[in-house]
Parts: structure tokens; sequence; C-alpha cells
């Protein structure tokens, strides 16, 4: 079986970051705004993968999983404080964050 | 051929890092075992400084072992002075914003525990981003310190404000670590490793393989967008961390809703890890000898100018947007948003003197931005609120931190003789040094901008001084307060006379590793 070509999977990966980072900008719900971030580090896993298979070289894999832990730490992290927030103010809306006026 | 260690030889050369990470969960435990007392908060403080202690003790002990830079752990850490200076300005920053934080009202007796543990992580963290030269050592420093800061920024778990900023923090963070990481694994496609040192060369070998390839012109032009997009996105996240624009979004919300210890904090701590990183990358590994042909190093793009652009934007924005604040924090976190922008031009003459400027403007931003911070928490203290209508005749309420605050508020505009003229004059000689026609008009745009600053610093110490207070009411502030703001203000005067110890002590620190 052939390999996927690096260039098919490098333009996997652009349109996976590119979707994660629209999708920051447009949706304003903090829980999908954190599956877009996810989605952007995804695609640099994937980038990182398909270098490494390109390069014949194993740094590309290490950095893989630690994007994939650092990717669960924030998650954690940022779904914490989502639930802070829902619970002092009901909402999970970046809309609707505005105490602090610019 | 650079010296190396292996992973275990490496290990003698990072006990201050393995001292905080233990201290840090001792400190945990630690809270447990004085749960009871009514003296937890003091027993908490005196423990943490006693970890940050043995760590200055472990760091002069391992900065002694070698006298040339070293890498450690297979090429993913350093030791060399410039990770040595902001291992020590990391722990002192950490040390003063845990003593900050026990008299402050805003971090509970039964969380100071926390507190204390969550900012030794982030000191680990600060000292990794500080040392790396491995863009997977890189990331673990940056997500360290930002991460535990997300839950730091949210501290106050009842406030809405607190939570807010935790929330908008966290999602900027992990948009710019998303950013950051796709860059490096171009970056890592690119160059075929992820190690920092020698980038400039390889990127200029990289060139000329495909020039001698003869590859058709389209493929080489690809190669270099790629190159230059990946470079932009690893510079937004270090952007991000130092809060230039247009990065810095979330540094006004954030810093008004954490609490102010950790805003104190926030606003030099991580900063100053970030510029460290920011001139290990612009300086140390994309220079190609002495920073000179850091214009021609990488694809072509004149890295200095765009810094520079950045610089004077970043400046511009943060001093403008501070004109009107009326909340002291808020003007506080665009002030320090300018100051980045300062930095910045340091970065930006990439050479010995720029990189020198960087470390000395860092120590004395550290006295008398915590010293701002402190103020603020003292008369957020009483009356819970940092609006500028509190500071009304503050001469009248708390002489001594009403003339501290001014004392600061002056060196941050950059008057002699403080401090921070000494700081902003040499960050100004290093750019014009470079005598080139864009640094002397980024040197003018800055002289410009601390001129707007001057404005509304010299707004709240009009409001001290000159305004009448809403209330006679003396402001009670705690013994320990005094001191610090009298330690502070000393060091500031000091330093705005005898500046020649800390000049060389910054010069003697602008030693890179694989940078010659």
């Amino acid at each position: 079986m052939l390999p996927v070509p690096l260039p098919h999977t490098l333009a996997l990966a652009a349109v996976l970051f590119c979707l994660g980072m629209v999708g920051v900008m447009v949706r304003r719900n903090a829980l999908v705004v954190f599956m877009c971030v996810e989605l952007m580090l995804n695609a640099a896993n994937l980038t990182f993968l398909a270098f490494a298979q390109a390069h014949g070289d194993t740094t590309g894999h290490v950095s893989a999983f630690f994007v994939i832990a650092v990717a669960a730490a924030e998650a954690s992290v940022g779904l914490a404080i989502v639930i802070a927030v829902f619970r002092s103010r009901g909402t999970v809306n970046l809309e609707e964050l505005k105490t602090m006026k610019h | 051929m650079l010296p190396v260690l292996n992973n275990a030889d490496s290990l003698a050369y990072f006990w201050p890092e393995m001292i905080l990470t233990a201290g840090a969960m001792g400190v945990f435990l630690f809270d447990l075992a004085v749960a009871k007392s009514p003296r937890r908060i003091l027993w908490l403080t005196v423990a943490s400084l006693g970890v940050l202690a043995a760590a200055a003790l472990a760091t002069s002990h391992v900065a002694g072992l070698s006298p040339t830079p070293i890498g450690l752990f297979n090429g993913l850490l350093v030791l060399d002075p410039w990770a040595v200076f902001f291992k020590y300005l990391s722990w002192a920053v950490t040390a003063l914003a845990i003593l900050i934080a026990g008299p402050s009202l805003e971090v509970a007796s039964e969380r100071m525990g926390e507190y204390c543990a969550l900012l030794l992580a982030v000191a680990v963290g600060m000292s990794l981003m500080a040392s790396s030269t491995d863009m997977l050592m890189m990331v673990i420093g940056v997500e360290l310190v930002s991460m535990v800061s997300y839950a730091l920024a949210g501290f106050k778990k009842h406030d809405r404000k607190s939570s807010e900023a935790a929330l908008k923090y966290v999602v900027y963070g992990g948009v710019a670590s998303g950013m950051m990481l796709f860059g490096m694994s171009y970056l890592y496609g690119l160059l075929g490793t992820t190690n920092l040192v020698g980038t400039a060369a390889r990127m200029n070998a990289q060139a000329a393989m495909l020039a001698q390839a003869g590859v058709a012109a389209s493929v080489a032009g690809a190669g270099r967008v790629a190159m230059v997009v990946a470079v932009v996105l690893v510079l937004s996240g270090v952007g991000y961390k130092i809060a230039s624009v247009p990065w810095h979004m979330w540094c006004p919300d954030v810093y008004e809703g954490a609490p102010t210890p950790f805003t104190a904090f926030l606003s030099v701590g991580p900063k100053a890890a970030g510029f460290a990183l920011a001139v290990r990358i612009l300086y140390g590994a994309m220079s190609v000898s002495g920073g000179a042909d850091l214009a021609t190093a990488v694809a072509d793009v004149p890295w200095p100018q765009v810094v520079g652009v950045i610089a004077g934007l970043t400046m511009t924005v943060g001093n403008f947007a501070a004109l009107n604040q009326t909340n002291l924090k808020r003007m506080l976190a665009y002030s320090s948003i300018a100051h980045a922008g300062y930095i910045l031009m340091g970065v930006a003459a990439a050479s010995e003197t720029g990189s020198q400027s960087v470390a000395l403007y860092l120590v004395v931003y550290l006295f008398m931005n915590l010293g701002a911070f402190l103020v603020v928490g003292i008369v957020g203290r009483l009356s819970g609120s940092e609006s500028i209508f509190e500071y009304r005749g503050l001469s009248a309420r708390a002489p001594f931190a009403a003339v501290a605050f001014a004392v600061f508020l002056f060196s941050l505009t950059g008057l002699p003789p403080l401090a921070g003229f000494v700081g902003k004059f040499h960050l100004f000689k290093a750019l014009v040094d470079r005598g080139g026609s864009w640094q002397i008009t980024l040197a003018i745009v800055g002289l410009l901008n601390s001129a707007v600053s001057l404005y509304y610093y010299a707004r709240i110490v009009k409001a001290m001084f000159l305004d009448k207070p809403h209330t006679e009411e003396r402001i009670a502030v705690p013994a320990s307060y005094n001191l610090l703001l009298g330690a502070l203000v000393g060091l500031v005067l000091v330093f705005g006379v005898y500046f020649d110890g800390l000049r060389q002590l910054a010069g003697s620190s602008v030693v890179l590793f694989g940078h010659s």
C-alpha cells in the first residue's frame, strides 16, 4: 500500500487549521470555541506526523505526543473555567461576557 | 562543537527546577499541616519563600558549575548566563507576588496554599521558557506558564470579573498556542529538526540547496512563503506572552479581572520570560553573527524592521488606549502593553547592547511596575474599587503610599533621576547605535510615546495630590506593605543614580548558547 503523499496530508492539516481559526472567530459559544482550538492543535499534530514520515525521523512523532498532552491539559483547565463562568452567570456565550468595558 | 550533556548528567544542572517542582507539591501538603493554625498565611508565605531561596541558592550553584554555556538534556535546555539571569528574575518576581498576596484580602487564608503552589509552578515554567533552545521545550514552558496563569486569573471563583477574565485568557491563549504549534510543525518540516540553535545557518543552507537543486522557481517560492508564515506563527505565540499588538487584546481584561497580587506578577514575570524567549529566537537563533546578518538570514525578510513596526504599534496603541481609562488596573494594563513596546525596541536593535538593554529594563520594570500594582492593592484593599475616584486626595489619606505611587509613575514615564529613565535611555541608545533611518524613526516614535504617557500618569498624580478626597478616612496600610513600598522606592531611586552595576550585570548576561 502506498503511503499518502506529503502534500495531501499537509493540505488536510491546513484546511483543519483554517477551519479552527475561522471557528474561533465566528462562533460565540465557549464550548464550540474550545473545540475549534482543539482542531487547530490537531492540525499541528497532523503536520508534525506528515513531516516525520517524510523525513523518516521520530522527532515529529514525539512532538505529536507532547501536543496531545498539552491539548488535554488545556481542555481540562478550559472546561473548569467554563464551569466556573456558567455557575457565576448561567451562560457560556462569549458575547455576553461584558462586565469589563473597553 | 557545542557541549551538550545527556539526560543523566544534566540532572546535576537542573537542581533549581527540581527544587521548585518538589516545593510546589510540598507547599500543597504543608497547607494541610497548618490548616488549623491561625497563622496559616504566614507559615505558607515563609515556606514558599524558603523554597524560592533554596532555588536561588541552587541556581548560583549550578551557574558556578559551568563557566561556559552548556546544553542540557540532549539540547532541549541550555544553561547560559542569559538563562541564569532570567531564572533569578523569575524567582524574585515570584517571591514578591507571594509576599504581597498575604496582606491583600483577595487571597483568602484557606486558599493561600493553592496560590503559593501554583505560583511556584509558574516559576518553573518561566525558567523553562528562558532556557529552552528547542521548540518542543519552548511549548512546554509557555504552556506551563499559561495554563497555571489561567487558573490563577480566575482565582476569585465567585467573582464575575475574575471568571470572565480567566475564560477570555484561556480562549486567547488556546488560539495563540494553536498558532505557535502549527508554525512549529512547519519549521520542523522545513528544517528537519525542532532545535533552535543555528536556525539561521540551517535556513540559509536550505535556501541554497533549493537554489542548487534547480527546483522550479514556484516551488522555491512556496518554500520561502511557508518559512515566513511558520516564523510569523511561532513569533505570534511569543507576542501573545509579552502582550504586543496585535496579540494584546486579552491583556486589559485579564489584568482587570485577576486578583491584584497576581496581576502584578503577570505584568512582570511571564512578560520577562517571553522577552527572554524573543531575544533567544530573534537575536540568538535567527541571526548569523552578532545579529548583523539577521536582516538577510531568514527568507530575505527584514525581521528587525518587522519587530520595529510591531514595537511602534504596541507602544502607540497601549499609550493611547490608556489615556481615558478610569480604572487604575486597566490603565496599568495598557501601560504595560506600552512598556512591552518600549522593550521591543531593544529586541528590534538585534544587537548585543540591545539584548543588554532588554535585560536591564526588565529589572527596573520589575521594581516600578510591581510597586505601582502594590499601591493599587493597598487602595483596593479598603474600598474594593480601582476607580481613579478613590485616588483623589490619597496624599492626605495614605501619604507614604501616595508619594511612593508618584515615584513609580514618574519612573514608568522615564523621568530622570529615576530608574525608569536609566532603563529607557539604554533602550533608545541601543536602537540609535544601530544608526539606520528606521531605527531613528522608531526612537522618535518612542520619545513621542513617552510624552503621551506622561499625560495619564500625571493625571493620577494630580488626583492624588491636588484633588479633594471624597472622605477623610485614613487608609490603614499593613506594616509589611509599607516596608515593601519603601524597599521598592529605594531601589527605583538608587538604580536611577547608581546604575553601573546593574548595567554590567545585564551586559555580562548577554551570552547565549550557540551564538557567537
